[in-house]
């Protein structure tokens, strides 16, 4: 399997449906993440938002289907995101992955996810353990 | 710096201790749209070799969520939530857990800084522990702004 991988390998995108309201719902109760602002428009209003906008981790775990359906056999050992702008409801998100590095069996997987409009909201590197 | 760093970094986080649920992994499987049946089916986790179904990897940051008050760190260090974002997470995973573990989550603020008289960054780390055992790491960078 690692030896199709290589530096500049690109993974499959994952591109995702727009974030309705609903999956912010069911986010925010399955992931324990129940701050209202994510889910309650009035809240959202109050602190000055025009609208509720998408959990942080709800991108992040999108990252991790991402990686996690990568490579089979291969093993997440560790990553690291930067959050850089927050992701409005109704957004599809894209996330895409680049491998920069192998040493050891170990890839390095620079990784982002963006929104249609070119934003991007996060950004990070994993290491996947290919051995 | 609105936070106070020495006692951001002495004061205690109570300790989390959690059930992984096989219903909640579905749930959050249901959720995110992951259609990899290792993270919410068990006779598919045990095909591939799992005891039970396997905790996926952004998983690890909704047990410290079973928290009584899950932000009360935060609060009790006199932050006002509505000015707090979430700058940057990162886990090491040591080893796979599943449905059915008893995972303990041990907290502290492992750093505390200012950016700019009005911006403060906070710096959670959490040590995921199965039997005493460590399985996973986190870390947490919270941006807190004064309002």
């Amino acid at each position: 399997m690692s030896a199709r991988i290589a530096v500049g390998t690109a993974l499959p995108p994952l591109v995702l449906p727009p974030i309705s309201r609903t999956t912010l719902a069911l986010f925010a109760g399955a992931s324990g993440d129940t701050n209202p602002i994510h889910v309650d428009l009035d809240v959202a209003r109050s602190a000055g938002l025009d609208d509720v906008f998408a959990h942080g981790m709800l991108s992040m775990a999108y990252l991790g289907r991402l990686l996690t359906g990568w490579a089979p056999g291969g093993r997440l050992r560790s990553w690291r995101v930067r959050f850089t702008a927050i992701t409005p409801v109704l957004s599809s998100p894209r996330c895409e992955g680049v491998v920069t590095a192998v040493d050891d069996g170990v890839a390095t997987v620079e990784v982002s996810v963006r929104l249609e409009d070119g934003t991007t909201t996060l950004r990070g590197t994993a290491l996947v353990d290919l051995t | 710096m609105a936070v106070d760093v020495a006692r951001a970094l002495a004061q205690p986080i109570d300790p989390v201790v959690a059930l992984v649920e096989r219903g909640r992994l579905r749930a959050f499987a249901r959720a995110i749209g992951d259609t990899d049946p290792v993270h919410s089916d068990v006779e598919a986790a045990r095909a591939a070799g799992h005891p039970d179904v396997l905790v996926p990897p952004t998983f690890f940051f909704s047990l410290e969520l079973e928290a009584d008050a899950p932000l009360g760190w935060l609060t009790d260090l006199g932050v006002d939530l509505r000015g707090v974002l979430h700058g940057e997470q990162s886990f090491t995973y040591h080893r796979d857990v599943h449905a059915g573990d008893t995972i303990e989550c041990r907290r502290r603020v492992s750093d505390a800084y200012a950016k700019s008289p009005t911006r403060d960054f906070l710096v959670k780390h959490t040590d995921f522990l199965r039997d005493g055992d460590l399985v996973a790491e986190a870390d947490a960078v919270v941006i807190v702004n004064a309002l």
